[in-house]
């Protein structure tokens, strides 16, 4: 004979866990699904980026005799830039801390900031990119200069992509049309944020201050 | 399963969540934040000093600390690694440790054969 106290668990608890999912985005660990998928792709970007470190480490010397680093690098600029990011880590997290207790106008003072401190950033790398490209060192000039330009353009993308979710953020926030936990999704946007951040940290040592 | 069976069985699970959600920390104060981005400020303000000034044998160590200082301060502090879930640093680290492998064979690939 069937055990009938058995039988109804299984769609019991499946269809449990399927609401609990659906409901508040926790995994069975009882973790947030979201925050995992998040710390899962910072780690995946790592990889990339350590790819990209890799190769410019490996061909930072090889300038073929045009211009090179130490004829290009402006490390006043790089360090007033490095430094405007780190700050904007510290608006990013402030507004994470607003954001925990509902304080909806501080989150979007401090979201706003730091967009306006990443676009800041952006705009030093655009200014550096335009100078060097006007003193010889395209794309294709070398393999310092290809490997240079993909590390630190694929990182201007990232702070760039970094601020359309900032602005995207205030936006639905001012809005009331945040999904689910809204602290969540501010802490979620902070990880790409400081993520971001601590790339740059290492890029800004291994490119610009250690000499080739 | 009884009704009793369950609700408790509800409760559990229930508890079993919230328990997990331990995690989810009250927000430091702003000044704590604030002195931490101080603390950054003044490494890179060090870091930027090696360009001028002569640090001779203690040049690249120095450089390298300072920056895995600032690197991990961010991590632990700003995106709360020191007091989350041990899963989401495993994560981390486990793509920060490959990226770190990845960098050092393809380096001493180049060096031994390139």
């Amino acid at each position: 004979m069937v055990d009938t106290a058995v039988l109804p668990d299984v769609p019991h608890d499946a269809g449990h866990d399927a609401g609990h999912d659906a409901g508040h985005g926790h995994s069975s660990t009882g973790l947030s699904n979201n925050k995992l998928a998040m710390w899962l792709f910072l780690g995946s970007e790592c990889l990339l980026f350590g790819g990209l470190i890799a190769t410019y480490m490996l061909y930072r010397g090889r300038d073929n005799g045009k211009p090179g680093p130490d004829q290009l690098w402006d490390i006043p600029l790089t360090s007033v830039s490095s430094f405007v990011l780190l700050m904007s880590s510290l608006t990013m997290v402030l507004a994470v801390s607003a954001a925990k207790l509902h304080d909806d106008r501080r989150t979007n003072i401090w979201l706003s900031v730091t967009a306006l401190l990443g676009a800041t950033f952006v705009g030093a790398q655009v200014y550096e990119f335009t100078t060097f490209y006007n003193e010889g060192l395209g794309f294709t000039t070398s393999l310092f200069s290809s490997s240079f330009f993909t590390l630190t353009g694929f990182h201007g993308a990232h702070v760039s992509i970094g601020i359309i979710m900032l602005m995207a953020l205030v936006g639905i926030i001012t809005r009331s049309k945040v999904p689910g936990n809204k602290a969540e999704v501010v802490e979620l946007v902070g990880l790409y944020w400081h993520f971001v951040d601590i790339v740059w940290i290492i890029i800004f040592t291994l490119v610009y201050l250690i000499p080739v | 399963m009884s009704t009793t069976d369950h609700v408790e069985h509800t409760e559990q699970h229930t508890e079993q969540h919230v328990g997990a959600d331990h995690h989810e920390h009250a927000p430091h104060p702003d000044i704590f934040y604030i002195k931490i981005a101080v603390f950054l400020a003044v490494l890179t303000a060090l870091e930027t000093s090696t360009y001028w000034v002569d640090f001779g044998p203690f040049f690249l160590p120095a450089l390298l600390g300072m920056m895995a200082i600032k690197f991990f301060t961010v991590v632990l502090f700003f995106m709360h690694l020191k007091e989350d879930a041990k899963m989401f640093g495993m994560l981390f680290y486990m793509g920060l440790g490959l990226a770190i492998g990845v960098y050092v064979v393809m380096l001493a690939c180049f060096q031994f054969f390139g």
